[in-house]
């Protein structure tokens, strides 16, 4: 599903946030990316939601070759992958029902078909009864629900999440957490940007660890430590 | 339940090699027709909430519509008093005419076989005779001073040829005035054109600086509209780039601004024909006033529904253009980091 080759990203400020990354996830995996912040976790996740360019090597995913993406194609590649905010995201402008419609009304739904997914979506992360109210007035957790649920509302083939329970008290986070494992149940490969070692512990997923821009760990974790 | 969430079984099977991978494969999900008709649910839903945002904050808005009316006014002004200005005189410009002066001793008879010559003429239209008997009758009434005239042994005024010409350009003027004065009867010939001539490069004149004024003032209109719109694009940065990330063309993103460009552009001209045809309104009694007295049924022409078409076609136009520079300079800055 997600390959790395050789993979080294230099900003133009000269600094290597990532130096010749190789790696590979499978369709239909649940992987774990851990690391110190400045480790080079979010240029990974903004190199595979096309806001950045490698440097050197090649990214592919689905099959499809970043680096030959062109401008123009961004926005559909983009919407087969559902992406998951620290910060959630969500406009407040508007309610929750609209939040989640934002990727069917981007990639041209109809108004039926966008009613039935939207209401799916939001069932499964157990926020159906909140689909007309403004996500203001949600509290944390399931503010996250409701960006979970707009990421996976496209049916998307891989889900990208940055820190998806930073702001959230751990029982918060085990219940996103079961979320996540529940779309990998279906066959949605996952991959889950968190620092929140205790919780990638008790998850017994695949771990990548990266410091300094190398990736110095892949493995299944069971009781040796991550790091 | 898990079965609604689940990927669809086009996009769990192996990809094909990503040479042969185009966007259209990617998207295909959704069918060609659908996502037309969504397109155009997408164009209709922009232009409703286009206006729900004007009047969501009416004060802003109407002053930006304000300032475009305004603006636009002006020149619309300038024009449609050209146009009524050049309709009343269109009674006495058109055709400019050459007064033939007689001598005092030419025969009548000599005089009515040059005027059936001219008439003959193809640069001539038109040959009216007055004799010094009428010339005199006509100057008594006209001029009030009949009484200066009765004491006179004998008629002081001669023969006048009225000659219309069929052309009007001048140097077929200057031709055929030219021939009139070589004739034998002419004493001379007065080719009354200066003031033709005057009238016509005023109304250019006019034209011009109205036209001038139109263009800065179009720019004017511009301007306010790419900086309205800048300020729509950074109030609206937040949701254009979380669109952005969940996978919105640039198109898309452009959309809403381009319609209320659109709709700036459109209430503005509409207030602008509002202002014009108050101001026709307001001032179409003085002119009725003033053509009567000069004894010319001339009435002030309104703006007319062609006017309205045009001032509010315009207005959208440049409405739709300064959102045009507003977006291609602001919304590709606003990228995802």
């Amino acid at each position: 599903m997600i390959q790395f080759d050789n993979v080294n990203k230099r900003y133009e400020s000269g600094q290597d946030a990532l130096g010749r990354v190789s790696l590979e996830i499978d369709r239909a995996e649940m992987v774990f990316l851990t690391g110190h912040s400045g480790a080079g976790k979010s240029t990974l996740l903004k190199l595979l939601t096309a806001i950045e360019r490698p440097t050197r090597g090649s990214i592919i995913v689905g099959g499809q070759n970043l680096n030959r993406l062109r401008n123009g194609q961004i926005p559909y590649y983009r919407r087969n992958l559902g992406i998951v905010f620290q910060n959630h995201q969500l406009l407040f402008d508007r309610s929750v029902f609209d939040n989640v419609a934002l990727p069917l009304s981007v990639s041209g739904c109809s108004k039926r078909e966008v009613g039935r997914r939207v209401r799916a979506a939001l069932d499964k992360v157990g926020l159906l009864h909140k689909e007309k109210q403004n996500p203001i007035v949600l509290s944390g957790g399931e503010q996250q629900r409701v960006g979970i649920a707009r990421a996976v509302v496209n049916k998307p083939a891989l889900l990208v999440a940055d820190e998806p329970t930073g702001n959230l008290d751990p029982q918060l986070s085990e219940e996103i957490m079961g979320l996540f494992r529940q779309f990998n149940a279906v066959g949605t490969t996952v991959l889950i940007a968190s620092h929140d070692l205790e919780l990638i512990a008790r998850m017994r997923q695949r771990v990548l660890t990266l410091q300094q821009g190398q990736l110095i760990y892949d493995g299944y974790p069971s009781r040796e430590p991550a790091y | 339940m898990n079965q609604r969430i689940k990927p669809s079984p086009a996009r769990t099977q192996p990809q094909a090699p990503e040479r042969a991978r185009s966007t259209g494969a990617v998207t295909a999900r959704t069918g060609m027709g659908d996502r037309f008709g969504s397109w155009l649910g997408h164009h209709r839903e922009m232009w409703r909430e286009s206006w729900v945002r004007f009047f969501a904050s009416p004060m802003s808005s109407g002053m930006t519509a304000l300032v475009i009316a305004i603006a636009l006014a002006l020149p619309a002004a300038l024009q449609l008093g050209l146009t009524n200005f050049q309709k009343a005189v269109a009674g006495w410009d058109g055709q400019p005419q050459i007064s033939v002066f007689l001598h005092k001793r030419a025969k009548e008879s000599a005089v009515t076989s040059f005027a059936d010559n001219l008439r003959g003429d193809p640069l001539v239209a038109e040959v009216t005779y007055i004799s010094p008997e009428q010339a005199l009758a006509e100057f008594q009434q006209s001029s009030g001073l009949g009484d200066a005239l009765i004491g006179m042994d004998s008629n002081p005024l001669p023969a006048v040829l009225l000659v219309r010409p069929r052309g009007s350009d001048s140097a077929s003027l200057e031709f055929l005035a030219e021939r009139l004065r070589a004739s034998a009867l002419t004493d001379s010939v007065v080719l009354d054109m200066a003031w033709v001539q005057r009238l016509a490069n005023l109304t250019e004149l006019g034209r011009r600086m109205s036209l001038g004024l139109a263009f800065l003032l179009a720019l004017g209109v511009l301007l306010v509209v790419v900086n309205s719109i800048r300020l729509h694009i950074e109030n609206r940065r937040d949701e254009i780039l979380v669109v952005k990330l969940v996978g919105a063309t640039d198109a898309f993103v452009r959309r809403p601004f381009l319609y209320t460009g659109l709709v700036y552009g459109l209430v503005g001209g509409l207030i602008a024909w509002l202002l014009v045809s108050l101001g026709v309104w307001l001032l179409a009694g003085p002119v009725r006033g003033l053509a009567n007295l000069y004894g010319s049924g001339f009435r002030l022409g309104g703006p007319g529904f062609t006017y309205l078409a045009g001032l509010a076609g315009g207005a959208a136009l440049l409405g739709l253009t300064g959102a045009w520079l507003a977006v291609a300079r602001h919304i590709s800055a606003i990228q995802p980091r």
